[in-house]
């Protein structure tokens, strides 16, 4: 069953109780319990609503930071990520393969804002060598869901 | 001038479907739950796979059975799922929809005055295609007390000399019910004696949800009895690329052939290079899709139940098939004041067949949402024939 709920509840937070449990053929209270369980187990983190921000007022700036580190004895890249991600302008942290290490995705209101974080406080650490900032000209999908508008049904109302 | 037109068309009657269709047309606001293919788009790499191939020129005629490598993948399919082997040379052909399959399975296989039995309620075409080759429709209404399933009885009491044709329309549309191996097998038992064929209409075998779907070509001496339809439509979302094919023996599939030589010639190119992908990498999708409409047919059936519908569990297929017989009225007249008083589009039971009196074929290939708004008009129309005013 947690499977399924997740499955579906990632791409619907905000579904009714009585309808996951219809549409899973259990009860409220077994669906219910599970997904207390599952956010006591912190394999359920948080719920967050995808906003297309274009469409608002606000002004956000989004970039792609690739981060190489040295890795510190002992404890490898952790440590140096808890530093990065505790920043509250930090939106993600990744731990990659490849041509570098860390991947920080940053939230900022301005370009400069960004430029700041990167300077100030992200290229000083003192394991981290080298960073390549990129910044998002224009989300297409985020989260499996695609920003621009949706398209209507088209079907025919009746067929046989 | 003279009358330019065949008695035997003319003598056909529209669909019941149309009928109902050009009164939502009319209408401006319905919702509807009335439609027979899927929601989804089809899947990108397989849209991706017909771009390909129209940036890749081939745009030319196939070979009138179709592309080779499409009919191997074909009879991959069919044994890998259903366990009965074609030979991809001459036992397998592409058609445009299932549709065409259907009608030229039934001219190919008629002679005048030769009976077909059409169990009913079910989809609207083997009527008039049966009538059309010359042959006389003989329905079996099935009923809810056997889950909608064809039992043995049933059909014995329709078998004639001239019967030589059973249609088995199975998962079905609109009831939902499907044919287990057991089901078949009793079926099959009754086809040897009487030396009779089958058209099985199989083009929702992807979408059963409990209980399997089974063919009875697999069935002990059938294969050679059997005509095995199926299509791209309702399994991969691909209703109009208009793609089906026939798996049935030589002698059959030979004569099919000749007749969509002369008619069509050959199924779009387009869509048969889209359609292998479809085959090759498909099960992904189809599963994805499969898991999306099971959720929503629990979801239906419990809000239908909850409402006060008596409602069939439908294990195949992505319809429900709910009685309304106790609010005491025809399907027709239920349909239309749904439609007039909520602007709720369903189907009347009896657009697939006299003995769908006293049922609704609801669709739910439909986004929850949508079913959401939809129950919620059903509800309160249900709430002021119950007098329980809202």
């Amino acid at each position: 069953m947690r499977e399924k709920i997740l499955a579906i509840i990632e791409k619907n937070s905000r579904i009714d109780l009585a309808d996951l449990a219809a549409m899973l053929g259990e009860s409220e209270a077994a669906v219910a319990n599970e997904i207390a369980d599952m956010e006591q187990e912190n394999i359920i983190c948080g719920y967050h609503t995808l906003i297309n921000w274009e469409k608002t007022g606000d002004e956000k700036v989004v970039a792609l930071i690739e981060v190489k580190v040295t890795p510190q004895r002992d404890q490898g890249f952790d440590s140096l990520a808890e530093r990065i991600y505790q920043y509250s302008e930090v939106e993600s942290v990744y731990l990659m393969s490849g041509a570098y290490d860390l991947t920080v995705i940053l939230e900022g209101k301005t370009l400069r804002e960004v430029a700041q974080f990167v300077s100030n406080k992200l290229a000083p650490l003192d394991s981290v060598l080298s960073t390549a900032t990129h910044f998002v000209l224009k989300k297409y999908k985020d989260h499996g869901t695609i920003m621009c508008d949706r398209h209507e049904d088209e079907r025919m109302l009746i067929t046989p | 001038m003279r009358n330019p037109l065949s008695d035997t068309i003319v003598n056909i009657p529209p669909s019941g479907i149309r009928r109902f269709f050009d009164i939502v047309s009319e209408m401006d606001g319905a919702i509807s739950l009335g439609v027979g293919e899927p929601d989804f788009d089809t899947p990108w790499p397989i849209r991706d796979a017909g771009i390909e191939s129209l940036k890749k020129g081939r745009t030319f005629y196939t070979s009138n059975a179709g592309l080779k490598d499409l009919k191997i993948e074909i009879c991959k399919y069919i044994n890998r799922r259903f366990q009965v082997a074609y030979d991809f040379r001459n036992e397998v052909m592409v058609t445009v929809g299932g549709s065409e399959a259907i009608d030229i399975a039934l001219r190919a296989m008629l002679d005048p005055g030769d009976e077909v039995l059409i169990p009913q309620p079910s989809y609207v075409s083997y009527v008039p295609c049966t009538v059309l080759a010359g042959g006389v429709p003989v329905t079996i209404q099935l009923e809810e007390k056997d889950r909608f399933r064809l039992t043995k009885e049933k059909l014995l009491e329709k078998i004639t000399p001239k019967t030589k044709i059973l249609i088995l329309p199975f998962p079905n549309n609109p009831t939902g019910s499907i044919m287990e191996k057991e089901d078949l097998e009793a079926i099959a038992e009754v086809i040897r004696e009487h030396d009779l064929y089958v058209i099985s209409d199989e083009i929702y075998c992807e979408l059963t949800y409990s209980g399997k779907h089974a063919t009875i070509a697999a069935c002990p001496g059938m294969r050679e009895r059997t005509v095995l339809i199926n299509g791209f439509s309702k399994s991969y979302a691909m209703t109009g690329w208009r793609l089906g094919y026939a798996c049935a023996p030589e002698i059959i599939l030979k004569q099919m052939l000749k007749i969509h030589q002369f008619a069509i010639m050959c199924a779009p190119t387009t869509s048969q290079y889209a359609a292998i992908e479809a085959l090759r990498e498909g099960d992904a999708d189809v599963a994805r899709m499969r898991e999306s409409y099971d959720q929503r047919r629990r979801f239906l059936v419990k809000s239908l139940r909850d409402m006060g519908f008596d409602c069939y569990e439908p294990q195949g297929a992505f319809y429900v098939f709910p009685s309304i017989k106790r609010f005491g009225m025809t399907s027709d007249e239920f349909a239309l004041r749904l439609l007039e008083e909520e602007k709720v589009a369903v189907v009347p039971g009896t657009a697939f067949g006299d003995c769908g009196e006293g049922y609704l074929r609801i669709s739910y290939a439909y986004s929850l949402r949508d079913l959401k708004r939809a129950l919620a008009r059903i509800e309160r129309f249900v709430a002021r024939l119950d007098g329980k005013e809202q």
